[in-house]
Parts: C-alpha cells; structure tokens; sequence
C-alpha cells in the first residue's frame, strides 16, 4: 500500500510529508525531487521506479504530489486517490496552491492522518469529513453527535451527514456534453461521439431517496414492451430542443457516483441513490450513435499556383431555429510559407494568427438553420521545399443550450419519508449545454 | 528551506491563513525558545509551538530535541493539538525509545475515552510506533478496540493488526489477532469487513501458505454483500481480495461474475480495473460455448473503453492494462481502434501506450486508417513519438501482409522528408520488411543508399550494412559503401562492427575476385586489432571457414534465412498470464512480475489464471498462488546449466537485435560441435596446421544431413552414454511404415494405377511404388518428376521400370530420394505433388509422405544441448498434443519411437508421470524437441513439441502418433 505521501512546491521543496510505512525513508523525499522534478527531460511518465521505489505523481497548477511505495500496490487506486486528496483539499481551502498548503498544514496533516491510514485510504467523502475535521478545532461533542460521526463515516452513506436542514428544497441538473467529430472533406462522419456528465446540486432536507430517469434506449424498450405506463412519463422534465423527435437514445457505456446503487443499475437499469449534499457528478456517459452535429463544416480550398491558395469554407447550423450557439471559433489552418492573408466573412470577425498558422474566425452567436461563409486568400512565399503541405482539419469550437446526444432528463423523483415535503415540493432546474470537443473537418 | 517569509503575524488561534508564518526560516536559538513556549501555561502558546515544531520536521530538521516537551503536550482535550502531537510521536518514537514510553499511559488511557473518535485515535498512532516497548502495551487496547462497540474503532483497529503484524509478526499470532480479524470479515458494518480484507490479504502475503484468507463459498458470498455497501476504496480491497479466490467450478465461477460486473459502471477508475480483473481471471473458468461467456465479453469492452476518458495519469495505467488484456483476448477490444487514436494534446506517455494498443489491434479490417494515423504521427515534434510511429508502420507491414507495400511506400516518402532520426528509423524497420517479404521490395535500395552518410545511430547504421551486404549483387558499388564504412572502423559500435564483419564476407562469397582485399583488410581488423572476443572469435571462424572450405563457407554464410515472425514483443505467455492476475497494480503498469521490483518476500508469489474446469468437477484450489509439480515448461530450465549460448551467438550472424528469432536451421545442427570446433580452429590459425583441421571445417559447412559421424562420436560418447537410457535395447525393431494407399486411380489415369507409401531404410528415403496396369495396351517410357516441395524431395535416380507394363500386370518399383532438390514451402508441410509419364500421358497427383522419412539416424542430441536449444527456443514455438488410446508403458514407447529416428535423450518420473525427452532431427536439419509425457494407466499420452521452424510440429505429432499407434 501507499508507504508515504509528499507535496513539493514548483522548486522542488518539501511541503508536506508524511510516511506511513517503515520501508520508506527520509531519502525518498529527496529520490523523487532529483529524479523527477529537477530531471532534465520532461517526464515521461507518472510513475516513476527509483532505487525499487515507486512514485506516482500528479501535478497541480505548480504543485507536486507524490505517493511513494515499494510494493505492488494498486496503482490505479492510488491516482484515484491522489485525485480524491486534491478534490478534498480545494472542498477545504479553495485552488491547491503553496500559499494554501503552507497556510493549512495541520489541517491537511489530519486529514491525511483521516483518509490515509497505514497506506490504506479509507473514507475520503468531504460531506462526511467536514463534520469532524474543521479548520477551527473539535468543538467539544455530544455523546449523540460523536456516534452519529462515526456511524455516518463508516456507514454505508458515508457521503452525507444526518440533519441536513433547507428551508427551501431545491436541486438543479446540469447536462454537460462535448461533442466530438472528425468529418471527411466530402462530408463523411469519419468518427462522432460524444461524452456527456450529468452534474447534479442538491440542497435537499434530511435523506432524500432519488430517482434519476433519463430516455435511455433500454429503458422505453423495456417500458414498451411491457405496456405499462411508468409514473415517470407524467412528470416530464424534459424541454431540451436540439435534434426533435428522437425518443431515446443508445448509450454505449456509463459510469456513476458512488451513491448510485449500482446493483440495482444492473439489474433494472433505474438510477436510483441519496446524492451527497451540494454538488456532485452523478453520472457519465458515452455515446456514439445518432448523433445530432450542431454544425456541418464545408471546406473547399483551391491551389492558384504555387504560391497561392484560396480557401472558402461554409459553416452551416443544424438544430432548431429558436435556439441559439454561442462562442463559435473556426479555425483554418495556413500553410507554414504564408506571407499574407485577405479574409472577406459574411458574420463575425475574421483574423489570421500567424502565430498560430491559422485564420481564426469568431462569431459571437448563430441561430439554428443558418449558415455563414468566409473567404480568403493566402499568398504563399516561394519555398524549395518539395513535400507538399499536409493540410491540416479545420476545427471548430461552439456552446449550444442542447445535448448533442438527444439526452433528455424524463424525472428526478425525491422521497423523504422521515420528513414532510414531497416530491412536488422540491424546486428542480435542468440545464442542457453542448460544447465542442474535438470537432474537427479536414480539408 | 528558502520560503517566502510571511508575516509573524500574531492572529488569533484559528482564524484562517495563519499557519505558513511556521514555515519560517529559522533563527538561532529557535529550539531553545520553543522549549520555553512548549512549557508554557497558555494553552495557546503551546499549540502555536507545536506546530512550529511540526513544521519543521517537515522540512527535514532535526527537532528530536523537543521530545519530552512535545511529549508534555500529549495530556490534553484538544483533539487538535493531540493529533499534532501524536504526529510527531510517529516520527521521533524510533530514535527515542526510552522516552517514547512516557506516552504509552496516555495512550492506554485515550484507549477507554469515552469519545471513539479518541479511542480510534489512540489505537491508530500506537501501531504507527515502531518501539518494541510501546508495542507490548499495544496489545490490551488493541483486543478491546477489535471488539468496540464503535465500527470506527474497530475499522480503526483492524489496520492496526497489520501494523502490528508489520512490527513483530509472532506476536499478532501468539495473541490470536488473526482469529479476531478473521472475524470481522463477518462484520456488521461493511467498511469494517473491507478494512479486515485489506490486512488479513496484506498479512496472508507474507504467509503464502499460511491459508489465512479461507475464502470459500460462505465468505465469498459475506465479502460480495460488503461489496455492494462499503466505500470505493473498501470496494478495491474486496475485489482485490476476490481475485485470489479460486472458484471451485463454472457455475460458481459465472455467479460471482454475475455479481462484480455491476462495478464495471463506477466512477472510480481503480474499482473498475479491479473488477476486470476478477472478470478475466474467472472468465479462464467459463465454457467458451456458453451465451454468458459472449456476454460478458462484450460488457468488458465499454468501461475499459470509458477508462481513456480519466485523467491522464489513470488512462495511462489504464493503457498499459489494456496492452495485457488485448494480448489475452484481443476479441474484446477488436472493434474498438478508433478509441486509441492519438490526440494531439494527449500527454507523451499517453501517446506511446496508444500507439503500442493500434499496432497491436491491426488487422487486414482496418490497416488503412491505422496507417493513415501513423503517416500522421511521423509528422510531430516529439522524436520518440516519431520514431515509433515509424517503426509502428514497419511493424504493420510486417502484420498485415496485404499493406506491406503501401507501408513501404509511406516509409520512402518519410525517407523524402530527410529528418534525420525519422530516416534512421525507417531503414531500422525497413530491413526487417526485407526479412520477412524477401526479393520484394528491392528496388527501393537505390535509395536508402542515398541517404548513408546521414545515418548515426548504430542501429541505422547496422541495417544499412546488413542491407548492402544481403543485397551486394544488386548494388553495383556495394564494395565501396562497405569500405567507407571500414575506415572508421574501431569507432563503431561492436553491433556494427559485427555486422560489416559479415556484410563484407557476403560480397566476398557472392562476388570474389573484386573484394580479395576488402575481406582481408576486415579479417585482420576483426582478429588483430579488435580486443572485442565476439568479434574476434566471428572472424576467425569466417576466416577459418573461407580458407578451407569456401563452398562450405557459401552455404552457412549465405543459407537461407528463416522469416521473421510478425510479433516479436508479444510478452511471453506465463508472464502475461501471471499479468493478467496482477490488473491494475504497479505490476501491470510495469509489465514485470512483482518479484523484479519488490524487496522480500512479499508479493512475489507467482500468480496464475484458473484452469478450466467441467462443471461440478473440483481442482486443487490454486488461490495460494504456489502450484505443486508445475509443467514441463517449467520445471525444464531449473535442470538446464547455462551453457553453450557462446556458438548460439556466433551464428545468429544475420539476425538484427530487434527481431531475433534464433539462428537459422541450416546451422542449429552445428551446435553439438560448437565447443571442439572452435578449439580446432584457434588450434590451427595457432600452429597453422591446416591440413589436420581440414575435415573439421568440412563438417562445419557441410549438409548437415550428411555430418560425419565422427564428429557426433566424441560427442555423443562420454556424457550421451550416461543418458542413454531406452538406447541400444529396441534397435531390432523396425522403422514404421505406413501401408500403401492408392495416389492415383485408374479412372484418373487411362488406367494407370499406382499405389505407395514411403520407407526410410538404412538411411535412404524410398519411395515404393506399385503399378498396375488396367488398362488395354501396354504402358512403357515411364518416367517421375516431384514438383518443388517443402524438403527438397527429388528422385535421386530415374524410376526403374524395365519391362513395359502389359494388362492386368503390376510390378512393385523402389525409388531412392535424395533431400537436396528445390525447395518450396508446400501445404500441408509433407505435400508431393509427383507427375508420373508414360508413353500414353502425363499424370498428376499428390500424396503425402510421413514426416518421419526424413528424420536422420543422427538426430540424437546431446543432453547439454538439448537443455540448452529447449529453453532457446521460445515458448511460443510449443505446441502440445494428446495421444489418445496407447497402451505402451514408457520404454515400450521409446523403443519404438528410436526405431524411426526419434531418440530419447532422457527420462524423469514425477509423481508416476514418465516424461521422454526426445530429439529429432529433420533432414534440412532442423530440430524438433519433444516431451512426452506417459501416464501408468492413462492411455493418453500428452506431447508437447518444440521447434524453432513451429509448424513442422503437426506434422511431427502426427507421425510420432503413427508410430506408437503402429
């Protein structure tokens, strides 16, 4: 198991260190910022073997930290782990910076006296640490609330604290895709997918049971087949827009918080859990089928010469009129002899960057069921450089309020039994935004 | 330390952004003034010191000073200040011994506090102190904290067993601690059962036989229910823990599947990987026709394809993961090469773990796109990534037959691009493409010449050479590119020394009266002024060779080499197995078993996959990870010295570091000679004595179907005789002859009819014919022909029929064979096509000859040897068999075998198992290692066969199944 942990600063200073196991020495502080911090080449990989040592490290902003061992361990559980710390030291005290590690040292040597015990790492949920880990001391307890502590911290709700008290009972979804494409000049959709998280905060009294109800494909098949008209469909959440009359869709794989009773995934397919309170990510998925592109990219780029090219490239928006993209960035790459551009474009504003080697054209907001155009024309400098330019794909970059993948939230039911409000007391919002990922065309 | 000095400011206790102003640097005196502050009445005060003092441990200072001080901190109810305290006990106890037993009564009282956060505090920070003292004490608080009411107290108290146990083993055991953690996995509270997993699983490593983790049914089904309650990290340690079970059938096998797929949908990266890993391990169980064993094929491929979607440092264990498991079962992810593509910001690491998984995923299907990728990658900045792309696409070429031309069409255009290391790299995989696709794609040689003074990296370098050498009677100024390399002939690296020693004996043998010199001048180089043995001892055998024998020298030095396979760097199939077992740990990130980076014992048991198993039917339970009476794979190289790898080396002249595969089969019969050889050769060029060495040096390059016996003699006598063991007692048997079968049909043939079957006697191939007649004319002016073959099968003399062949006549006619015709590799193996003429017609068939007329009467090798070229040849070269309804004993087998040429070398009885190791030796002379292995009363037999040209072995297998059937 993890034998110590260490947090260095940019220069390769100590911030914190603490070791839990014998075999595992004060040298080994000083092994990992030799070798990989003040290394001469860049790292080649985030676990290194020195001496029969592991470190595993992952860096934030200028922050290193590094968890040493040398046994077998579980390596991917240590990344996850390091990952958890950081999430659970910016729960605390905001960005993990060295001005916030040296400011709450003690506070970050409990808590990985708490999470981390003899390299095993145990509860690292911060709804349950903040209960008894507090940057101002243990208030002195009742006998009631110590065992409520502990029973919450080993519990199997270890993500959430008893008495949760909101006068007003609110939740709000938030659909967050990246859409990613990569489309042949002719038109061809060489490869789309998309990768979705479904990010819920929850302000809700007590310990609320919920149910998550999406239009997953083996859902309404399964509900079809079967006849029977689920409570679910009545209270529709839905509203999204974008790809209009798809009824469900195909998801290739999915992944779920913690919370999520994943037995019960697997065998009804219902999502169902008590959330943690606050914000967590609930859910992430994949798609790859029936995909709606928010936007088609036409490119057609004409060599006059040898020393000149005219590119005209045709943006088209595909999703409903009424709704609005907004951040829209082309980007045409020139070839590396470019000596001058001229770019006409019918919206936005246009730009070469010869920094970048590329004409970057930006268009505040699109409508659904428009397009627009830019021309230009490159002069190219005379070069004796046989192989021919590689022409590298236009990408594009945009924000759409819908979800690419045609995913709709049908319900998020709250049951609490323990106190009186009911699901229709709760106040829910759901959010819908697709965003470029690697949404390329060649050309 | 040089941090920025903060402001002393004197806030108030627990107000925020107060603690870095600890960090300050120090002053003189500071210890003194923090003892005062220590003493101090204000409560304050002494948390404000304390955690000056921890701040500089922190940092490395000594601050042991302090001991009784802080020591004096301990007796509070600030938990906080407690918790400082107790840190800086776990640090200073060791060097302190005497005074860290000042602490042990506060931490025996805290152990009954009535707060269990306390309590768990308490027995937490005690296992952390490594004082035999303190320990003793340790262990009442421990045995009430395993039974605390409080699950934090025992969830506590369970990690502490292993610290425990870490310190002073026997102690945990004397104190019957096991038997309480046991106990807990039968918890109430599920992550008091994980946390009891984690440190009965890490304590049962360093007992590999102890049984502690008794996991059967009953506790498998208590840790599956805890599965699904506990935290993500509890989750780890139980599924960890699972993968060492060893199910006791498919059914319960499937059912514990059917519980840990639902993990495969969490967040956390590590769970999904651990389940994996129970998945592929219990898979091993399932019968491949059931419906689950498809489903939960296809379940694997989405979450391991989700897992690219992490952090970068997750994908990247997550990658080297997936290297393993598309090396086990490349059906999961074969449709899934998309998902691999590189991206541009992805990190290098990342990047060359993906490109490792496209190489492997290629196929015919998808070679277009992946080459595409590829052609893209050779194109970026970072020159380890180029390169592998480069050599990515030769590894392609070599994979997928049908792309090798246009692999070798986009690596001439990277030649175009002129970038140094991208031209280097692509001449290193072209040479291997020539390898595997000889007199293909030559033409492309003119210009790779051009680029020769660009390359300097040894490697490059080396194939140029071998290049020009293997080709010098297509490149006109073949003997000048060598030499302008011999210049700077004591710089070069010995790779490439050596490989210019052989290039230029090439273009002697292939083109002699111009290169006289040049020979010379390299064989004087390599012997008299080299101080590198290899390279001396290479030259002298050529030179030696080249003025004995030069005919001789032409057929080792030019023999034709055997293809390379198209995956040299697949891991070798035990390792990957033992991988396999290891899914997500740093062993499965290293690609090396734990035992090659983990100190001591623990963790270095060798992990294996279950074996399948028919329903109902029970196995040893292998959970324990140590197998009684291993394989013979196994157990094989415990019994072979380390000898012999000398000559091995010598002749594997052509073969480029990277795509070695062993030498070649002409001159792996030479080995047994190895050792007198080169004591004959350093004998002579010493006294000059030629003439007495001259029938040695004939031996060396003769046909190995023809080697002297007195070469084999010598050998053979002293050490052979020793292992002799069925030798010499079965001789009066015969060798086995199939009976005839009809090749050719009257109907075929206007009523020729022949039939046959082959013979070896005295050491002569024959062919025994019989024709009859039935037709109604006489037949005369017979006359054979073999078409080219995989042995080189000729007739060594015209067919002798005399008479002519009158109607209704049959005559039997013996044809003696020679191995020395033409060859071509045929299908199957031991396929003649034979046309047969007479004055009617010309007629054609096929038949197939058994593969044991070709094993020689000198195919016994010797027991070294044989040691030696069995771990040699690697294992994926094996293939095993089963001989079904034999009732031979051992050496009843073994004397029939000998009888047609296949010897036994040697015998091992284990466990009523006889195992025969036996040699043969082909005709080419190849080698063909085998074990059989024979069971009292099982009338199965089970062979395995080793072979460095593999797929003679079928055919090997299916004669020695004639033989002992016979």
């Amino acid at each position: 198991m993890i034998g110590g942990l260490f947090i260095y600063n940019h220069k390769g200073e100590v911030l914190i260190s603490r070791v839990y196991r014998d075999d595992i020495g004060r040298n080994a502080v000083d092994a990992f910022r030799v070798n990989v911090i003040h290394a001469r080449q860049q790292v080649r990989s985030p676990v290194t073997n020195i001496a029969r040592t592991s470190f595993f490290h992952v860096k934030r902003s200028n922050i290193w930290l590094a968890a040493v061992t040398k046994q077998n361990v579980n390596a991917a559980m240590v990344f996850e782990f390091l990952y958890k710390m950081c999430d659970v030291m910016t729960a605390y005290f905001g960005k993990i910076s060295e001005e916030n590690i040296k400011n709450n040292f003690v506070l970050i040597y409990e808590l990985l006296d708490e999470i981390l015990d003899f390299g095993y790492p145990q509860n690292s949920e911060t709804g349950a640490l903040k209960t008894f880990i507090t940057q101002t001391g243990i208030k002195s307890q009742s006998k009631e609330e110590q065992s409520q502590i502990t029973s919450q911290v080993t519990g199997q709700i270890g993500w959430r604290r008893e008495g949760i008290k909101y006068r007003r009972n609110e939740l709000f979804l938030d659909v967050l895709e990246s859409v990613n494409l990569l489309m042949s000049p002719q038109g061809q959709v060489l490869s789309a997918h998309v990768s979705g998280r479904v990010v819920m905060k929850s302000y809700l009294s007590g310990m609320p049971e919920c149910k998550f109800g999406m239009n997953d494909k083996i859902v309404i098949d399964k509900q079809g087949k079967g006849g029977a008209t689920d409570e679910a469909g009545k209270s529709d959440l839905g509203g999204s827009g974008g790809g209009g009359g798809k009824q469900s869709i195909a998801i290739d794989d999915c992944t779920f918080h913690q919370c999520v009773r994943l037995s019960k995934f697997d065998a009804e397919r219902s999502i169902s859990f008590i959330p943690p309170d606050g914000e967590c990510e609930l859910m992430r998925y994949r798609t790859t089928k029936d995909i709606i592109l928010p936007f088609r990219v036409i490119p057609l780029v004409r060599e006059v010469g040898r020393t000149k090219l005219e590119v005209k490239v045709v943006i088209k928006s595909n999703f409903k009129p009424s709704l609005l993209a907004q951040k829209i960035e082309v980007r045409i790459p020139t070839p590396l002899n470019t000596s001058g551009v001229q770019v006409i474009c019918m919206k936005g504003k246009a730009k070469y960057k010869a920094s970048e080697n590329a004409i970057v054209w930006k268009i505040k907001r699109m409508a659904g069921m428009k397009e627009s155009q830019i021309s230009a024309e490159i002069e190219l400098l005379p070069t004796n450089d046989k192989k021919k330019w590689a022409r590298p794909p236009i990408s594009m970059n945009f924000e759409v309020p819908f979800a690419p993948s045609g995913l709709k939230v049908r319900y998020l039911k709250v049951f609490e039994p323990k106190l009186n409000y009911s699901d229709h007391d709760v106040i829910k919002w759901v959010r819908y935004i697709g965003r470029s990922g690697i949404y390329e065309t060649r050309c | 330390m040089e941090w920025a000095n903060q402001l002393c400011e004197n806030r108030q206790f627990g107000s925020k952004m107060t603690d870095s102003k600890y960090f300050t640097t120090t002053k003189k005196g500071e210890i003194f003034e923090l003892k005062a502050e220590l003493n101090s009445d204000k409560k304050e005060k002494k948390k404000e010191a304390v955690k000056k003092v921890i701040a500089s441990m922190t940092v490395g200072k000594d601050v042991s000073a302090l001991f009784p001080d802080v020591v004096n901190c301990m007796q509070t109810d600030n938990l906080e200040l407690k918790k400082l305290v107790y840190l800086y006990l776990m640090n200073y106890a060791k060097s302190q011994p005497d005074m860290a037993i000042m602490a042990v009564n506060t931490f025996v009282k805290d152990c009954e506090d009535p707060n269990p956060l306390i309590r768990a505090l308490a027995v937490r920070t005690m296992g952390c102190i490594r004082v035999d003292k303190i320990t003793e004490y340790l262990c009442e608080p421990l045995r009430k904290c395993l039974k605390d009411e409080d699950p934090y107290v025992r969830k506590t108290a369970a990690v502490c067993v292993a610290k425990l146990h870490d310190i002073n083993a026997q102690l945990v055991e004397d104190q019957g601690f096991l038997d309480t953690l046991k106990d807990l996995i039968s918890d109430s509270n599920p992550m008091v059962v994980a946390n009891a997993v984690a440190a009965l699983s890490e304590i049962a490593e360093s007992h590999p036989n102890s049984n502690l983790l008794d996991l059967n049914p009953q506790s498998i089904n208590k840790l599956l229910t805890a599965l699904n309650e506990c935290t993500e990290w509890g989750q780890i340690f139980i599924l960890d823990c699972l993968a060492n079970y060893a199910p006791r059938d498919d059914r319960e096998s499937q059912s514990i599947c059917e519980r840990v797929t639902p993990r495969l949908s969490h967040a956390n990266s590590a769970v999904v990987l651990s389940a994996v890993k129970v998945l592929m391990k219990f898979m091993e169980m399932l019968p491949k026709d059931l419906d689950y064993y498809g489903t939960l094929l296809k379940k694997l491929a989405p979450p391991l394809v989700t897992l690219l979607s992490a952090e970068p440092e997750l994908q990247y264990v997550a990658l080297r993961n997936i290297n393993l498991i598309v090396q086990k079962r490349p059906e999961i992810l074969k449709h899934e090469m998309k998902v691999f593509f590189v991206k541009y910001n992805d990190p290098i690491y990342v990047k060359l773990e993906k490109l490792d998984i496209m190489i492997r995923l290629a196929s015919q299907a998808n070679i277009a796109q992946v080459l595409a990728e590829l052609k893209e990658y050779a194109t970026e900045v970072d020159v380890d990534f180029v390169r592998k792309a480069v050599r990515a696409i030769g590894r392609c070429a070599i994979k997928v037959e049908q792309s090798a031309e246009r692999c070798v069409s986009t690596l001439l255009d990277l030649i175009q691009t002129k970038v140094n290391y991208v031209v280097q790299e692509a001449i290193v995989v072209i040479k291997d493409i020539f390898r595997k696709y000889p007199n293909k794609y030559e033409s492309v040689i003119a210009t790779l010449c051009e680029n020769l003074d660009s390359l300097d990296e040894p490697e490059a370098r080396a194939a140029m050479i071998w290049i020009v050498g293997e080709y010098a009677e297509r490149i006109d100024n073949a003997d000048e590119l060598l030499e302008s390399f011999l210049e700077g002939f004591h710089d070069e690296s010995t790779q490439v020394q050596l490989q210019l020693l052989t290039a230029i004996v090439k273009l002697f043998l292939k083109k002699p009266t111009e290169t006289q010199e040049l020979v010379q001048q390299v064989l004087s180089l390599a012997t008299q002024d080299s101080d590198n043995p290899d390279l001396r001892d290479r030259g002298y055998i050529y030179w030696r060779l080249l003025s004995t024998d030069p005919v001789a020298a032409k057929e080792v030095v030019l023999a034709e080499k055997p293809l390379i396979s198209e995956e040299t760097d697949l891991i070798e199939p035990t390792l990957l197995e033992e991988l396999i077992c290891h899914i997500g740990t740093l062993a499965s990130v290293y690609h090396k078993p734990p035992s090659a980076f983990v100190e001591g014992s623990r963790g270095v048991m060798h992990k294996r996959l279950p074996a399948r198993t028919g329903s109902g039917e029970s196995t040893e339970s292998p959970d324990v990870g140590t197998i009684a009476g291993g394989s013979g794979t196994e157990t094989a190289p415990s019994i072979i010295p380390s000898q012999g790898d000398l000559l091995g080396d010598l002749l594997n002249l052509d073969l480029a570091p990277p795509t070695t595969t062993g030498p070649p089969p002409p001159t792996s019969g030479m080995q047994m000679g190895g050792m007198d050889l080169l004591g004959g050769g350093l004998d002579s060029l010493l006294g000059g004595d030629i003439g007495g060495s001259a029938a040695m040096g004939a031996g060396f390059g003769a046909v190995p179907a023809v080697m002297p016996a007195s070469l084999n003699a010598p050998m053979g006598g002293g050490l052979g005789d020793l292992f002799d063991l069925g030798g010499g007692v079965g001789m009066p048997l015969g060798a086995y002859i199939p009976p005839k079968t009809v090749w050719l049909p009257a109907m075929k043939a206007k009523g020729l009819e022949i039939s046959g079957t082959f013979a070896r006697r005295a050491g002569v191939i024959q062919m025994e014919l019989t024709l009859t007649n039935k037709a109604m004319s006489v037949m005369t002016d017979f006359a054979i022909q073999f078409n080219r073959n995989s042995f080189g099968l000729a007739p060594a003399g015209p067919l002798q029929v005399l008479s002519p062949l009158s109607p209704n006549q049959t005559i039997e006619v013996s044809l003696p064979l020679s191995t020395v015709g033409p060859v071509m590799k045929m299908e199957p193996l031991n396929n003649l096509q034979v046309a047969v003429k007479n004055n009617i017609d010309v007629f054609y068939f096929s038949c197939q000859y058994p593969i044991s007329m070709l094993f020689v009467e000198d195919g016994k090798m010797e027991r070294q040897v044989f040691l030696a070229t069995w771990k040699d040849i690697p294992n994926e070269n094996e293939s095993q068999f089963q001989i079904k309804d034999c009732h031979l004993n051992s050496d009843a087998a073994s004397n029939k075998l000998q009888a047609s040429n296949i010897f036994t070398i040697a015998k091992r009885t284990v466990e009523g198992q006889d195992m025969l190791y036996m040699s043969i030796k082909l005709s080419n002379g190849i080698w063909v290692l085998a074990e059989l292995r024979v069971q009292t009363g099982n009338p199965n037999y089970t062979i395995s066969v080793k072979c460095r040209a593999p797929e003679v072995s079928q055919c090997v297998f299916q004669c020695c199944e004639a033989v002992l059937k016979n």
